[in-house]
């Protein structure tokens, strides 16, 4: 499996090492993007499509907090299952589920502005979880800990994009 | 007396000819084409100094063809045969047309793109659109002097692939080579930025004739980078004109009009918008041909109250880009204002209001695509050296996703992905025997299919014959730099490569695109021999440079054999290129560009292992 870390020269590590991540991307893109091959021949033309597409995908993982935390896990050898393991703590699914009933309120009366405060309520669980993920595996390195909070922050980022939905709807 | 010029062996005075390459913007109302001279950028006027193309293509009966001004000079005589903002059309289907019955065109109703039925033949918008860019071409190659090595057409941040398909379609049929498919908010956000050295969080907005984008960019040194766009691709000044007219027939209450007189209003409703930018009040006059005289005035409170729904459509999208960038209005540092619409003090007001911040006016509005258009062909071309030029990033506006059972969409590529992007998927066959698939490519954000735009079909075909379950196809989805779709497929299990077959539900097929182009050169009375055979040239001219600079500078990866064979691949082609055979040459094109394909992937990682280098040592 291919590292993401290792194509930034970055020690695999939760807690990101975001300016080092840029520059690095920079540095990389400055080599393959294709604006640098747009007069090269097919051979050349080709290689760096793939490659940049490559150097994305790798930046956009490791920039995301939920795909950076199932990559991590990966590299350790634990499979986050987002799609076999729905099993949640009874604790967070009733918060889960007063979330959504104050989601769905908040659509319906039309109100921004509780939308607001539901989002920046959400954006603070999100911090706290990505702390507490980065001190499981950056830490104590329990992957499998870790992989329950990936599945919990991932639940948190669906949420956040139907708070998006519901911003449109309104709009 | 000739200057003779002295330089020392290995300090030539130029390491390699200048470049020809422009920018185009290819706009609803009105076109350009720019290019940079001696370091700085300009628009090139027409033989009469004007800088603008009006984007009007008439057709005559004998075939003639006529754009820009003698066609707008004619559009209310001739109004089924002069088609004005074709861009409208460009990628769509009837029905996705706003007001087409107030269009006065013949529109042919095909599946895919629409047409319109003209006195020299039924014309898809792709043709039409490439007459304009022929008009441009020409007089940027009777300006710089000779054969274009490439061009950059700017495109709405918020086109779909369909749009921007039907756009590099119009531009292989005008003879140009598409360097890239730029988008038109950040051609001016290079522009801008580069010309007030800015830093930071900038977004562009931009109301041209008929399309809306907002763009929010992240500027740095050497560096633009789009974070997040959205828009709208049928909202632009073309309806506040709708709105003026839809105004003056209700108040003079007239009947329904012909096709001429229907224009002429359109006419006179676009000069009092314009009239009321710089007035408060504007007339508006008109004789029509039913002996109907309409004498009436508009100001600007009423021109304000009936355009109010438009100014606050484009409040939608400005909020939608800032939550998709996760931003607020007090981090963006600046607004430039981009499109000729965006002269309406009301707009003015209004983004002004929305950023709690006066916009940046002090580009042209009109000419500031194409200026930054003509910086990236610039650099696109090779005509600045690395270090001194810069790094574009920009993302998919709409979301890519196929049709899964049941009619709903399932997302492959995110609206915003840094482009190019890929996304594989795998997938088996349920039937015994089976060996084909087909596939339903859509863009756009709604769950169902219904709500999205039908981008292709395609079908894949020559699976080895293997019970249900056992063949494993894993299909690539890639998008380019220019936000165009490439689709590959291929059997895992037996390694076997698809063949992909892709019905475009909008665009053009590629044997359509070779009609037109045979048509084409018909008409133009030009040798499609000729025309092969200069492209060729070019291509293999272009190929055996950018071989030659990979050899002066990565030589050592290479082994003796392969060297070898890179070398005479390259001899052959530079003995076939003075000659008369196109097909020879395009063979010996091929030949080099397989010789050369390990080499580039080489000197692609080696480039990448330069770059993380210095890091490496550094973290030791």
């Amino acid at each position: 499996m291919q590292n993401h870390f290792e194509l930034f020269g970055l020690v695999p590590a939760y807690a990101l090492e975001l300016e080092a991540l840029e520059k690095s991307y920079r540095e990389i893109q400055a080599q393959v993007h294709p604006d640098r091959f747009a007069h090269a021949g097919d051979a050349e033309r080709r290689a760096s499509l793939q490659w940049t597409t490559r150097v994305n995908e790798s930046y956009r993982t490791l920039k995301d907090p939920v795909q950076r935390g199932r990559h991590l896990l990966e590299l350790h050898g634990v499979d986050v299952a987002f799609e076999t393991n729905t099993q949640m703590p009874t604790e967070f699914l009733m918060q889960q589920l007063e979330l959504r009933e104050e989601l769905e309120a908040a659509a319906a009366n039309k109100d921004s502005s509780r939308l607001d405060g539901l989002r920046s309520r959400l954006r603070l669980q999100k911090k706290e979880l990505e702390n507490e993920i980065a001190q499981a595996i950056d830490g104590k390195k329990d992957y499998g800990g870790a992989a329950e909070l990936v599945r919990k922050l991932m639940f948190l980022d669906r949420l956040d994009s139907e708070i998006d939905v519901a911003y449109e709807e309104i709009e | 007396m000739a200057l003779l010029q002295i330089s020392e062996p290995g300090m030539s005075p130029a390491p390699h000819e200048h470049r020809r390459a422009v920018g185009i913007d290819l706009g609803t109302t009105n076109s350009l084409v720019a290019t940079v001279r001696s370091a700085t950028p300009a628009v090139l006027p027409d033989a009469l100094g004007r800088p603008l193309l009006p984007s009007i293509v008439r057709y005559g009966k004998d075939g003639a063809v006529e754009v820009g001004y003698p066609a707008q000079a004619k559009q209310a005589l001739d109004p089924r045969n002069t088609v004005v903002s074709v861009k409208r059309f460009m990628g769509r289907g009837l029905k996705d047309v706003a007001h087409i019955e107030n269009a006065p065109y013949d529109f042919v109703d095909a599946p895919g793109m629409v047409q319109i039925r003209t006195a020299a033949g039924v014309k898809s918008p792709v043709e039409i659109s490439a007459e304009i860019l022929k008009v441009l071409r020409q007089r940027a190659e009777a300006s710089l002097g000779g054969d274009l090595t490439g061009a950059v057409i700017t495109v709405p941040a918020y086109f779909d692939e369909a749009q921007r398909q039907a756009t590099k379609d119009a531009g292989r049929l005008a003879g140009l080579n598409v360097l890239r498919l730029l988008n038109e908010p950040t051609a001016a956000a290079i522009a801008y930025g580069l010309e007030n050295a800015s830093e930071g969080l900038y977004a562009v907005y931009d109301l041209g004739g008929g399309t809306f984008d907002i763009s929010i960019l992240r500027l740095s040194r050497g560096l633009f980078e789009v974070v997040a766009t959205s828009g709208d691709s049928m909202l632009g000044g073309d309806d506040f004109d709708q709105r003026v007219f839809c105004w003056v027939v209700e108040q003079a209450k007239l009947p329904p009009l012909g096709a001429r007189d229907m224009r002429l209003l359109q006419v006179r409703s676009r000069e009092a918008k314009e009239h009321l930018t710089y007035h408060g009040e504007a007339p508006i006059t008109a004789k029509l041909s039913t002996g109907d005289v309409v004498d009436l005035s508009i100001d600007s409170e009423t021109f304000c109250n009936i355009t109010q729904t438009l100014v606050q459509k484009t409040l939608g999208p400005m909020r939608k880009a800032l939550r998709d960038a996760g931003l607020g209005v007090e981090d963006v540092k600046g607004v430039v204002m981009v499109g000729g619409a965006t002269r309406m003090p009301q707009v003015q007001r209004a983004v002004g209001e929305f950023f709690r911040r006066d916009p940046l006016n002090n580009l042209d509005p009109d000419k500031v695509v194409a200026l930054g258009a003509a910086m990236q062909a610039n650099v696109l071309a090779g005509n600045k050296p690395q270090g001194e030029d810069w790094l574009l990033l920009d993302v998919i506006p709409l979301s890519l996703g196929v049709e899964t059972m049941g009619g709903l969409a399932e997302k492959i590529i995110a609206r915003n992905t840094t482009i190019p992007a890929a996304k594989a998927q795998e997938f088996t066959t349920f039937k015994d025997g089976q060996t084909g698939m087909s596939f339903h490519v859509v863009q756009g954000e709604r769950e169902l299919v219904a709500d999205c735009r039908s981008l292709a079909r395609f079908e894949l075909k020559g699976i080895p014959p293997m019970v249900a379950g056992a063949a494993r196809v894993r299909v690539t989805y890639q998008v380019d730099a220019d936000g165009l779709l490439h689709v590959s497929a291929k059997e895992n299990s037996s390694g076997v490569e698809a063949s992909v077959v892709v019905k475009p539900s909008y665009g053009l097929a590629d044997a359509d695109i070779e009609r037109m182009l045979r048509d084409s050169f018909e008409h133009a009375n030009e040798d499609v021999h000729a025309r092969a055979l200069t492209e060729y040239r070019v291509d293999g001219q272009r190929l055996l440079e950018a071989t030659r600079s990979a050899l002066s500078q990565d030589e050592k990866l290479l082994g003796n054999d392969e060297r070898e064979s890179i070398r005479t691949a390259m001899l052959s082609l530079e003995k076939l290129l003075p000659g008369n055979d196109h097909r020879a040459i395009k063979r010996a094109v091929d030949a080099l560009n397989r010789a050369t394909e390990d080499f580039a992937q080489r000197r692609m990682d080696e480039g990448v292992r330069r770059a993380l280098s210095g890091k490496m040592i550094g973290s030791l």
